[in-house]
């Protein structure tokens, strides 16, 4: 009995399952979106690409540069057939090495002893056949000679540390009165049991006198006098 | 007795907006019509302000984080002067109070005194300090005296 709903829902898997096995959609390339380096340190380029299809054992990554005023990129890096070929002629050569492992989808290079000419934009390119329709990626290299420090990074991390030993102090005043407090409470029903009222004076005494004077001092010898006056009657 | 308490409050709370104006207002130092620093490069230019962030040096993320947290301190004192109004056993001395005053006027004594030393060097005669960095300068002893007033002063009924 095939009802409309039926039809409905017959149709809606007939689509999704033509939409996954006809799977044309683009392979997509994932880079840094900027690298950061000192003048004499080696960067990492990572590349990446999601793809619908298995890594296919021809899969392709290509590696373009160019530098930050010029117009036209050059080729430094292409990974083909299971064999990475290193620019040897441009100005990376000696000082690029591939460090990915494209049966991971890891198509990342090394560049090693940076320098200030290296400022430019690398392209990624990665193609996973048949997956080959896709946009290829791009990670701004910026070499320093000294890493400027943040804006607010020390503004934050000095406010942030007082404020934090504020309430650290407060927390362990509070803390180191309530387990003094918590203390004479514990003696004083031990020692009430064991040897009557005459010890109970003295040892409220004693934890009165540790315990924060400038509140409790006056109001603290008041009590202790009428008791000691009491227990003499 | 009345007339010290008003004395003390308002002598708090000038110093506390004196704090805020200085921390808040981008004037520490003029050139011409650019005020720099504490937060902003600011130029104005055809009746509009043109501003940047500042230089990222240490120094000066080190004199922002201790002015504001000279007004926090001194925030923080005025809020804990006001319940020891209340709480605080007759004779007692604010004591809290002031040593969160007096850890203000160090920190503001702190910025200030890395700012003037580190700040850059003028070229020409146009340049200046600005009112925020005078107020800096003022806020240093008014916070202490207003200190050490909560030091001597008693509470009385």
């Amino acid at each position: 009995m095939l009802t409309l709903l039926n039809i409905l829902t017959i149709q809606m898997l007939f689509y999704v399952v033509i939409f996954f096995t006809s799977q044309t959609t683009a392979i997509v390339v994932y880079t840094s979106w900027e690298r950061h380096a000192l003048v004499g340190t080696d960067v990492r380029l990572s590349c990446s690409f999601f793809s619908w299809k298995w890594t296919s054992p021809e899969v392709t990554f290509s590696w373009h540069y160019r530098p930050d005023r010029a117009r036209d990129s050059i080729a430094i890096f292409h990974y083909t057939g299971g064999v990475p070929y290193v620019d040897n002629k441009g100005p990376f050569r000696d000082r690029l090495e591939f460090v990915g492992n494209p049966s991971r989808r890891d198509g990342s290079i090394l560049i090693k002893n940076v320098d200030i000419a290296d400022n430019g934009t690398f392209t990624c390119d990665a193609k996973n056949p048949p997956d080959i329709a896709g946009s290829p990626s791009n990670v701004r290299l910026l070499v320093f000679e000294n890493v400027p420090v943040e804006a607010g990074v020390i503004t934050g991390a000095i406010i942030g540390v007082v404020l934090g030993l504020l309430i650290l102090i407060v927390a362990i005043y509070y803390l180191m009165r309530f387990l003094v407090a918590r203390r004479v409470f514990s003696l004083s029903m031990s020692k009430h049991g064991k040897k009557g009222k005459g010890k109970e004076g003295s040892q409220q005494k004693q934890a009165l006198a540790v315990t924060d004077p400038a509140k409790l001092k006056a109001a603290a010898s008041e009590k202790k006098k009428q008791e000691s006056r009491r227990e003499k009657k | 007795m009345l007339a010290i308490l008003l004395a003390t409050i308002v002598l708090h709370l000038t110093d506390l907006i004196i704090l805020f104006i200085s921390t808040c207002a981008n004037a520490w130092r003029t050139h011409g019509v650019t005020n720099y620093d504490l937060w902003h490069d600011c130029t104005q230019r055809n009746g509009g302000y043109h501003c940047r962030g500042t230089s990222d040096a240490d120094w000066l993320q080190a004199v922002q984080a201790l002015m504001v947290l000279a007004t926090i301190f001194c925030l923080i004192s005025f809020i804990i002067f006001l319940c020891q109004l209340f709480t605080l056993l007759k004779g007692g001395r604010f004591f809290f109070t002031a040593v969160f005053q007096v850890l203000a006027s160090l920190f503001v004594m702190s910025g200030a005194i890395i700012y003037t030393v580190m700040s850059p060097e003028w070229k020409n005669e146009s340049d200046g300090y600005g009112y925020a960095f005078v107020l800096a300068w003022l806020a240093f002893p008014l916070t202490l005296i207003s200190g050490f007033i909560y030091i001597v002063l008693r509470k009385k009924e």
